[in-house]
């Protein structure tokens, strides 16, 4: 028997959780603190973790770190004025926080979006989502071990954040979105850019597999590891991804198309047992998915106005304030007042990388909203640490955490 | 979302079972309100958890200052099989802010609650552990009441930190 495989057997041999804990002299518990500044965690996000030897038993997420109270800053804005504030919630989605409160204001104001601005959102959306994961995915292998997975990710991760900047002039936090529709039609050049980058894409996913799939370590670090039941992720309020792994297909794109997802071919990824392993092959299977929305957004981009023409809502484009007083009156009560909203509840739920991010917007029919509230599923998932992580090795708890991929701006807000 | 019908029938359902529990029902925008009575509301959900609404998407609270009673606590509940989705409201006093917790229906809740807890100072009768989640343990106040000022809140840098408050 060769050296490795005797280690191996011998791993294998180890059981867990078996025996109780804190009993007798062998079994101290140890109280050990991580983060918040601690490159594992993603951010502030600080943990409590008791340890038996290497297995964990409890833990204790402690947030709040880098809460700055945009929910409350945001009652103090002009409607188009929040979009900013509400983008840098979950700063890797920042598309997709935009989405949720302008579907929300949308609704309120009940104004149709043109469909071509529902494609351009698509297009972005899906371009963010795309994003978001490869982030996830270049962080979450370095937190395997596997360095070179991060340079490969954060290059794609480049071209897709020019194509923002050429579409808004920003790399992130791009206020693209407004309510009805987006604030500029997409430039000359992007849709061949566009169309370069959904040609790509694939087949860098397919090397990112190649690079993972078969890599020994990873099978090892992620295949069986912490896995939960559907059921479980139910009562714990999980969405997205870490509830696709578990095999429970809900995703509002489908369920309860918006912004024009219906209009699109794609397939949901579902896991079967809800371990790492599952966790990581439904993101990853999402690159190519995604990717089909976009080409298929671009292929069937419907010409016309990229943002209504209510011009209550929406700023007159730059030519008509010289020619038309109407316009100009417009245009002055837009800046300076904002539009009002007539008064009412509305909770416009969306997709995004992580789960239901919901948007609860509250009008009293001012120019303010009196109360904006997100449903961030990463504040959510976090709940499910503790149960995934019971009783495995301290190392499973940090490529757990990266599997969940909770991000600290949404948590907080 | 259940139509106004069918929100009406929903609504009759809960009145059927527990004659206080309903104070209204609300639907604009196409989306379904039952106004809960805030010592009911545990009754309330679980009866709709019961009848297919099994997922709690969001829990959060809201102030309606100046109108009374001031405080609201919202529950969006999702039925995932029929995708259908209906929210209860109930409305509490600032005098008693007491309303019973669903973390025993919703594991989920935990967190929503505390936050709730920390952001408005509603108390969740029978949540297990329930502090400030987002503000600093030793906080005074429930910043998101509409009472309490934006930038109230003193910021201490070292630099002034000797001259501050005093006047140039």
């Amino acid at each position: 028997m060769s050296a490795t495989s005797d280690y191996r057997r011998r791993e294998e041999s180890i059981t867990l959780a078996t025996e109780s804990a804190g009993q007798g002299e062998t079994h101290e518990l140890l109280t050990l603190n991580i983060g918040p500044h601690h490159p594992a965690t993603h951010g502030v996000l600080r943990l409590l973790v008791t340890l038996e030897g290497e297995i964990v038993r409890d833990i204790k997420p402690i947030i709040g770190y880098v809460h700055t109270g945009i929910e409350k800053t945001c009652e103090d804005k002009a409607y188009w004025k929040v979009i900013p504030c509400v983008e840098r919630m979950d700063y890797l989605s920042y598309y997709f926080n935009a989405m949720a409160f302008c579907g929300a204001v949308e609704t309120l104001l009940g104004i149709e979006v043109p469909p071509r601005a529902q494609y351009l959102r698509v297009i972005h959306l899906e371009l963010n989502r795309i994003m978001s994961h490869l982030v996830w995915l270049g962080t979450s292998a370095l937190d395997l071990g596997a360095m070179s997975m991060f340079w490969y990710c954060f290059r794609e991760r480049e071209t897709i954040l020019d194509l923002f900047e050429m579409s808004s002039g920003q790399r992130m936090h791009t206020r693209y979105f407004q309510v009805g529709g987006v604030i500029e039609d997409i430039p000359q050049g992007f849709e061949k850019k566009l169309a370069a980058f959904v040609k790509d894409m694939p087949n860098r996913a397919d090397q990112y597999a190649a690079l993972l799939e078969q890599n020994e370590i990873v099978l090892q670090r992620l295949r069986n590891v912490c896995p939960l039941d559907e059921q479980t992720l139910l009562g714990l309020g999980v969405t997205g991804p870490l509830l696709r792994a578990a095999g429970n297909p809900w995703d509002l794109r489908k369920a309860e198309p918006y912004s024009s997802y219906d209009h699109f071919e794609f397939k949901i990824p579902v896991g079967t047992v809800g371990d790492n392993y599952d966790r990581f092959r439904v993101r990853h299977a999402e690159l190519y998915e995604s990717t089909k929305i976009i080409d298929q957004a671009l292929q069937g981009l419907p010409e016309g106005p990229h943002i209504t023409t209510d011009r209550k809502v929406a700023l007159p484009p730059r030519h008509e304030l010289a020619t038309s007083m109407e316009a100009l009156i417009h245009h002055f009560k837009l800046v300076t007042e904002g539009f009002r909203v007539p008064a009412g509840e509305v909770y416009y739920p969306i997709e995004s990388p992580r789960g239901e991010l919901g948007c609860f917007v509250r009008a009293d029919g001012s120019a303010k909203p009196a109360r904006v509230h997100m449903r961030d599923p990463s504040f959510v998932n976090l709940q499910a640490t503790a149960p995934m992580v019971k009783d495995a090795y301290i190392a499973d708890l940090i490529a757990t955490l990266a599997m969940l991929d909770p991000i600290l701006g949404g948590i907080d807000r | 979302m259940p139509d106004a019908t069918g929100l009406e029938l929903i609504a009759h359902e809960l009145r059927d079972a527990d004659g206080e529990s309903v104070l209204g029902t609300v639907f604009m925008h196409g989306r379904a309100t039952v106004i809960a009575e805030p010592h009911r509301v545990h009754g309330v959900l679980e009866h709709l958890k019961d009848r297919g609404y099994s997922f709690l998407a969001s829990l959060h609270g809201c102030d309606y200052y100046p109108e009374e009673p001031r405080l609201g606590v919202l529950y969006e509940l999702l039925d995932m099989h029929e995708v259908d989705r209906i929210s209860v409201k109930a409305r509490l006093h600032l005098d008693a802010p007491h309303i019973a917790s669903v973390v025993d229906l919703w594991p989920g809740a935990n967190h929503p609650e505390r936050e709730v807890y920390d952001m408005f100072g509603v108390v969740f009768d029978g949540h297990p552990d329930l502090r400030r989640i987002l503000m600093p343990e030793d906080y005074e106040g429930f910043p998101q009441r509409r009472d309490f000022p934006i930038g109230g809140e003193p910021v201490l840098f070292t630099y002034n930190e000797e001259n501050y408050g005093k006047s140039q």
